[in-house]
């Protein structure tokens, strides 16, 4: 039996997210990791594993844990970007299958919009590209973008239509930070940040902490709201961009693979995708990667609306990092809302019938990768 | 281009080191693995293909294209931001590696993926008499 087929995602919770200048990231945490423990009917003391990595905490498994005075038995805190949590889930599995803890929370937080309104990030940047003024991580993304134009044909057009997507699901999303619905036509009238991403392609830079709590399947106090994780794979293709084998191939056209294989499932299985999006370009690159549409075709799939509420690929259902929420790093929020449709608690951005689903989390420009399949119980693998 | 800058001076460590020095003599450096004949950027000490063997540092031709880029028009960079808009690109050189650089000596507008580009070298100045010189790129003759 594999290590996936012992857990399950038990519970999850957020903080308060958009602007919280009353709680500190480790405050956030704590607030969220007591609620999620809440959530999967077990209490903090019963967790010994903790999963956790912040850019302000140079150990933030300690810095929760004494925050929340508890005393685990199992550590790890890897940090692999913003889809570090995806990760950590995978190595939650493998150490739960291992007998080394039996309850892990995976937790995160940010006060970025609080503390200076912009990313706060502990990511160093390399002596060969500090001379040359390229803003992380927007200029990396825009010269992503500008490749992918360059050799499909995306349109800054179809690019926007990333952000109109993500503003339709925030409005059904009472939570979301931007709710008002845009057009093509804003986003290209917002101003230009780095060539070619606008304002409006770029992701909001918010306040907020969330929790996730994996346990083995005999501490599952209600299977009915358990999830399961079918398949979940790691890996990346560089950390800095001048090693990037091709600009417009992500880490994705690894895990994307590796994920289906294990589910022994197919893309067109999948009820919905929840896809890193810290800037528009992401999510396109992500879904030719993972394998739902051929290379150089998700900008148009996008454009058709398809990832929209009633399309045949429901994307970010919650508004994602574009319009729901975006503290830093979005990993922990993908897995979140892919457990709220599974467990049918998504209120108004509910999809009918949602069984199976896909999380995908970048790290750095696109750097490194972390994918996972969640389903409801009654799912099982191929 | 020279006189005091704002801009950034990165604190060398290690094999960073000849990198720059080169650049401050006038040559761009690269790399190539002996062992498997590999050009390699950024600079290493072992080489990421083989593993064998060291790479050690050969004169680049200072040519390339252009592979991708981006006008920075927002940039709170000291030195950059009053210098907006301003090219951020990676140049693929002929050697085969690429690297990342500002497109000097032309208008941002003037600028597209593939078009043939030449190294060109930046003196950087602090009062302090901190001092770098790094590889930057302009269109190769007739490019524009």
């Amino acid at each position: 039996m594999n290590a996936l087929e012992q857990v399950a995602i038990v519970g999850v919770a957020e903080s308060e997210i958009g602007k919280v200048p009353h709680q500190t990231p480790a405050g956030m945490m704590a607030v969220a990791a007591r609620a999620a423990a809440v959530d999967a009917g077990l209490s903090l003391d019963d967790v010994d594993g903790v999963f956790a990595t912040t850019p302000y905490h140079g150990v933030t498994v300690t810095t929760v844990s004494e925050y929340l005075g508890i005393r685990p038995r199992y550590y790890d805190g890897t940090d692999f970007g913003g889809c570090s949590f995806i990760l950590h889930l995978r190595h939650a599995a493998a150490a739960i299958a291992a007998g080394l803890c039996d309850v892990a929370l995976i937790a995160y937080a940010s006060s970025q919009r609080s503390d200076r309104g912009r990313l706060v990030s502990s990511s160093e940047t390399s002596a060969y590209e500090l001379p040359y003024g390229a803003v992380y991580p927007i200029t990396h993304n825009a010269m992503i973008a500008a490749r992918h134009m360059h050799e499909y044909g995306t349109t800054s057009e179809q690019l926007a239509s990333v952000a109109v997507a993500a503003r339709s699901w925030a409005a059904r999303n009472p939570r979301a930070f931007a709710r008002e619905p845009i057009t093509v036509e804003d986003v290209l009238a917002s101003p230009m940040m780095s060539s070619p991403l606008h304002k409006l392609d770029c992701c909001l830079v918010t306040d907020g902490g969330a929790a996730l709590i994996v346990a083995r399947r005999d501490r599952v106090v209600d299977g009915r709201r358990a999830v399961h994780v079918l398949g979940a794979a790691e890996s990346f293709t560089h950390r800095n961009i001048v090693a990037m084998p091709d600009l417009t191939t992500s880490a994705a056209a690894v895990t994307g693979p590796a994920v289906f294989q294990q589910a022994g499932l197919r893309p067109d299985d999948m009820d919905f995708a929840q896809l890193y999006d810290a800037f528009t370009i992401g999510p396109i690159i992500e879904l030719e990667d993972l394998g739902f549409v051929p290379k150089g075709e998700a900008a148009a799939f996008f454009a058709e609306g398809r990832t929209q509420p009633g399309g045949d690929l429901p994307v970010n259902t919650n508004g994602g990092g574009l319009a729901y929420t975006h503290p830093g790093m979005l990993g922990l929020f993908l897995l979140a809302e892919a457990v709220r449709q599974l467990r049918g608690e998504s209120g108004e951005a509910q999809l009918p019938d949602a069984k199976v689903g896909l999380v995908h989390g970048i790290g750095g420009a696109l750097a490194s990768a972390a994918t996972a399949i969640l389903a409801v119980p009654e799912v099982r693998v191929a | 281009m020279s006189g005091t800058t704002t801009k950034p001076i990165p604190q060398l460590r290690g094999e960073e080191r000849p990198f720059f020095a080169a650049a401050a003599e006038g040559q761009l450096a690269i790399q190539r693995c002996p062992e498997c004949g590999q050009t390699v950027s950024f600079p290493r000490t072992v080489c990421p293909r083989c593993r064998r063997g060291s790479p050690v540092w050969i004169d680049a031709a200072g040519t390339g294209t252009l592979y991708s880029f981006s006008v920075v028009v927002r940039s709170a960079i000291p030195g950059y931001a009053d210098e907006v808009p301003y090219v951020v690109a990676l140049v693929e050189l002929d050697e085969g590696v690429r690297l990342m650089a500002n497109i000097v000596n032309v208008a941002p507008d003037d600028v597209r993926i593939g078009m043939p580009v030449r190294v060109t070298f930046e003196r950087r100045l602090r009062e302090s008499e901190e001092e770098i010189a790094v590889p930057q790129f302009e269109p190769a003759e007739g490019a524009v």
